[in-house]
């Protein structure tokens, strides 16, 4: 393809022509009816100058329950999120029941008959269940009042179709998050979807409600509808799916019948890239033990967590999104309390719930959310750089302006900032010079333990790199490092150490040496439990 | 597909949107202009304020601009605690009650023989504590600052009524009540106007100056960052409101003294002309932004136009519709300006994508993404 053949959305089918096929003519599920129900095709969607995905393509056939699958940051939900309406791509095409359309919102998708099942339901709690399925098109009687009784009637017909007992005239305060999903399920089917798409729907069920779950899914298939089931968890995918479709990276790898996958071949094929050198990784010897976290739990959200992490050492929390590595860290810092357990710093217990403590004691925390937990986004450079070092910048109680300033500018060179003024609000900075400034803000009180989570989450591949490198200066200077990275390529070319966290509990811990990404992946997916040394 | 050699890299580090520094880092004439746009309008506006009042009669004298300071003296002092906690991106609208309960209790104490030292102690503390029962409110129990001080607006109004009724006290000592008539000696300043000029410079060091002026700031913009950082969000914001329940109990006192009497609804209605002063000052009601040159600038403007006013034997109800219209101006301008911002940031956004879309290297090459496909 020529390089200006981007212009011409003609020249994108053709390399993608084979992907809509049904699998080399042997599709079961597709059998019946060989006219797919939605086609996406080659979807881009950048945010800023993040690729967030690259090639997004999968086809769905009426009838099928199909997974999606993927590390976390391989693009699932940006693709969810374009069949939602709530992106919309910036090229690529989706075909939807023969028509070639665009969605320009979640109206506009749920009128083609797509609907997005997401994790955590949001219904109006105060309503009925029905109310909740039929709001804003509730069945009216004379003088437009709503007919209750024949909306009652109407809901009870739609968990019949579904094969559930649910009281449509409860409130929906109150109803398990498997309840709330079933009524939002009940929702997109009273309009008419063809499409169901569920985002990690069993994470937060109990094994019964999964089952039940799953029923309803087959009740939607007898339906001929579609569901798009994304999940980590892999048996689920085996117990419920036909087919699958694997990305990685933000970019579709395959499509394929569930018979003729394997976990390890998933897995392998979620993992799977060369692992680049480019990680400036210095081997160091790990001094003493600098923080110590012992039992930490926090109820419903981590458990008995114990590890140390030396001086001199990188240590990776790993796990997928919302196993609770970001939530151990907060506890760590302070920002939430935690139940019961103890954090140490230099063999001194730190008190519960306190940032003011821990910062004294030498921890810094780079949080996974720069733009609402890092930085005052409307401050300028230099008041962001020196937001937790004021103190220290004061004298007789007053902030001393040049010594701020000459401190962000000497971070600014050192972390190689590319700003306009010191003045000007961070907001107007890119993502990598924005990450730049909070470690900046924590580096400038010379931390003895480094918290950072994510650290490289949204920042283009030349920051990464110049992180990557500070992180390993910073090491063989002796400071302790605390990382939490989705990026398994960061985790494994960064760490000295990986602990796997899987629904908040540490299942494994692998060396160095021992880490690869296959055992990581199946220790974060709860697969096995990795050899806790 | 071949020549598409441009690395990735290249197209991010090509959207940092500021370029390297052009000029010196150092120089901030142009972040002052910013600074003090508002603060610029609102002398302008005083300039007017002042000319206006220049041509009514007997309002250009010195024992006239006595009597501007008299008058706004208490409502000054309240602005002041209240513009660092509207900064931080609260409210409280229990101020002129708090003004009218430590002038009753004020009365009352000293009518049952308190000296009236010990009794004005009292009614500080009396302030504080006030100030404390809406902070507790706000930050240990996380309600909403409107409707906790609402509450509190009427609580201690009615605490007010019922400890003095329907009488009045007067007979204060007249050394004390002195204070509240006649101006600082060899000048034509009201005690109250003085006192506000002190706590106007004490609050602006405090604000601009020191870092918990900046904790309150950050408090303001990003609560979440602020707490990140080690800034005790919820410990400061309590602090304001005892600090705030204070300084108006403060304010109670001077008001009794001008008046020479304590009645229970003395002051009743001023917590609006107190909120328009601080959002005519610039200072944002969502928190973060503004300063205390505004907020003493927006008093003074404030001052001169009712005086004006009043001299011109306008009635009670226009000057009302003039602050009303004030306090509307300093809520809408500041909003029609940043939505004109944000139409302009969207249209530069949107011609920024449409050249990122003419970019040769957005479209990844195809080749690879065939690597998993089956044969």
């Amino acid at each position: 393809m020529p390089s200006g053949a981007d212009d011409d959305p003609g020249g994108i089918d053709v390399s993608t022509e084979n992907r809509d096929e049904p699998l080399d003519g042997h599709a079961s599920a597709a059998a019946d009816t060989p006219e797919p129900l939605l086609v996406l095709r080659q979807a881009t969607k950048s945010f800023g100058s993040v690729r967030a995905l690259e090639d997004g393509s999968i086809t769905l056939y009426p009838g099928e329950a199909h997974a999606l699958l993927g590390e976390n940051g391989a693009g699932k939900s940006t693709l969810v999120k374009i069949l939602a309406g709530v992106h919309q791509p910036d090229a690529g095409e989706l075909i939807v029941a023969g028509r070639t359309l665009v969605l320009n919102g979640p109206a506009a998708s749920r009128a083609v008959g797509i609907s997005v099942i997401y994790q955590e339901p949001t219904l109006f709690p105060d309503l009925s269940v029905a109310e909740n399925i039929f709001m804003g098109r509730q069945p009216l009687s004379s003088f437009r009042r709503i007919d209750k009784v024949e909306m009652r009637r109407q809901a009870e017909a739609v968990f019949r179709r579904l094969g559930v007992v649910l009281d449509p005239s409860r409130p929906a305060r109150g109803l398990s998050v498997a309840d709330q999903q079933i009524v939002e399920i009940a929702k997109a089917i009273s309009f008419d979807a063809k499409v169901i798409v569920m985002d990690e729907p069993t994470a937060a069920l109990t094994s019964v409600e999964v089952d039940r779950l799953f029923e309803v899914v087959r009740a939607l298939q007898a339906e001929s509808a579609a569901v798009l089931f994304v999940s980590h968890r892999l048996e689920e995918v085996f117990a419920l799916c036909q087919r699958m479709t694997i990305m990685r990276d933000g970019r579709f790898v395959r499509t394929s019948l569930i018979e003729d996958e394997s976990i390890d071949s998933i897995i392998r094929s979620m993992v799977g890239r060369d692992l680049e050198s480019l990680f400036p990784k210095t081997a160091t010897v790990p001094g003493d033990v600098a923080l110590s976290v012992e039992r930490l739990t926090r109820e419903g959200v981590f458990t008995d967590v114990s590890f140390d992490v030396r001086r001199g050492e990188i240590v990776a929390l790993a796990g997928l999104v919302g196993a609770g590595r970001s939530e151990i860290a907060r506890a760590i810092f302070g920002i939430d309390r935690h139940d019961a357990g103890t954090v140490r710093m230099e063999g001194k217990p730190l008190p519960n719930g306190s940032p003011l403590a821990a910062m004294a004691a030498g921890i810094g925390f780079v949080p996974e959310d720069r733009r609402q937990q890092g930085l005052v986004m409307d401050l300028g450079i230099d008041h962001n750089v020196a937001l937790a070092s004021l103190s220290r910048l004061s004298r007789n109680g007053l902030i001393h302006r040049s010594d701020e300033r000459n401190l962000a500018i000497d971070w600014a060179s050192r972390l190689q900032l590319k700003f306009g003024r010191m003045k000007n609000a961070v907001s107007t900075l890119s993502g990598g010079n924005q990450q730049k400034v909070v470690l900046a803000k924590w580096l400038a009180r010379h931390p003895s333990v480094l918290i950072i989570d994510e650290p490289t989450r949204g920042i283009d591949v030349g920051t990464k790199a110049e992180v990557h490198r500070l992180l390993d200066q910073l090491v063989s200077q002796g400071i302790a490092v605390l990382m939490i990275s989705s990026e398994l390529p960061e985790v494994l070319g960064m760490a000295d150490r990986v602990l796997v966290v899987h629904e908040g509990r540490l299942v494994g811990e692998f060396a160095r040496k021992d880490a690869d990404e296959a055992s990581i992946m199946r220790a974060a997916t709860g697969q096995t439990v990795g050899a806790a040394a | 597909m071949l020549s598409e050699t441009t690395p990735p890299q290249t197209a991010a580090s090509g959207a940092v949107q500021v370029p390297p520094t052009r000029r010196n880092p150092q120089t901030n004439e142009s972040s002052w202009r910013g600074l003090l746009r508002w603060e610029s309008a609102l002398v302008v506006a005083l300039a007017g304020a002042l000319i206006y009042g220049h041509r009514t009669t007997n309002f250009w004298n010195a024992t006239n601009f006595f009597y501007i300071g008299l008058n706004i003296g208490e409502i000054a002092i309240m602005a002041l605690p209240l513009t660092l906690i509207v900064i931080t991106g609260e409210i409280d609208l229990s101020v002129a009650s708090m003004l009218g309960l430590s002038s009753t209790l004020l009365g009352y104490l000293y009518l049952h023989g308190w000296p009236i030292g010990f009794a004005i102690v009292a009614v500080l503390v009396v302030g504080a504590i006030g100030g404390a029962l809406n902070g507790v409110l706000v930050t240990r129990l996380g309600l909403p600052s409107i409707a906790v001080t609402i509450g509190t607006l009427t609580l201690f109004r009615g605490l007010a009524e019922i400890i003095l009724g329907a009488k009045s006290v007067g007979k204060f000592p007249a050394t004390l009540t002195k204070i509240g008539v006649i101006p600082i000696p060899h000048t034509q300043i009201a005690y109250s106007v003085g006192c506000f000029v002190v706590l106007a410079i004490i609050y602006g060091v405090v604000l601009h100056a020191m870092p918990v002026g900046r904790s309150i700031f950050a408090i303001g913009l990003q609560p979440e960052a602020a707490h990140f950082s080690g800034i005790r969000v919820k410990r400061i914001k309590l602090m304001l409101y005892v600090l705030s329940g204070t300084v108006c109990s403060f304010a109670g006192v001077l008001w009794t003294m001008r008046f020479a009497t304590s009645r229970y609804d003395a002051g009743t209605g001023l917590e609006l002309n107190v909120v328009a002063i601080v959002l005519f000052g610039g200072i944002s009601i969502f928190g973060g932004r503004g300063s205390i040159v505004g907020v003493v600038l927006a008093t003074a403007v404030m001052a001169c136009i009712q005086q004006a006013l009043t001299l011109r034997n306008v009635d009670a109800q226009v000057r009302n519709i003039v602050t009303g219209v004030l306090l509307l101006i300093s809520v809408v301008l500041p909003n029609i300006a940043t939505g004109i911002h944000r139409l302009r940031e969207r249209r530069r956004l949107r011609n920024r994508d449409r050249l990122a879309h003419r970019a040769p290297d957005l479209h990844q090459p195809t080749t690879t993404t065939t690597e998993g496909q089956r044969a």
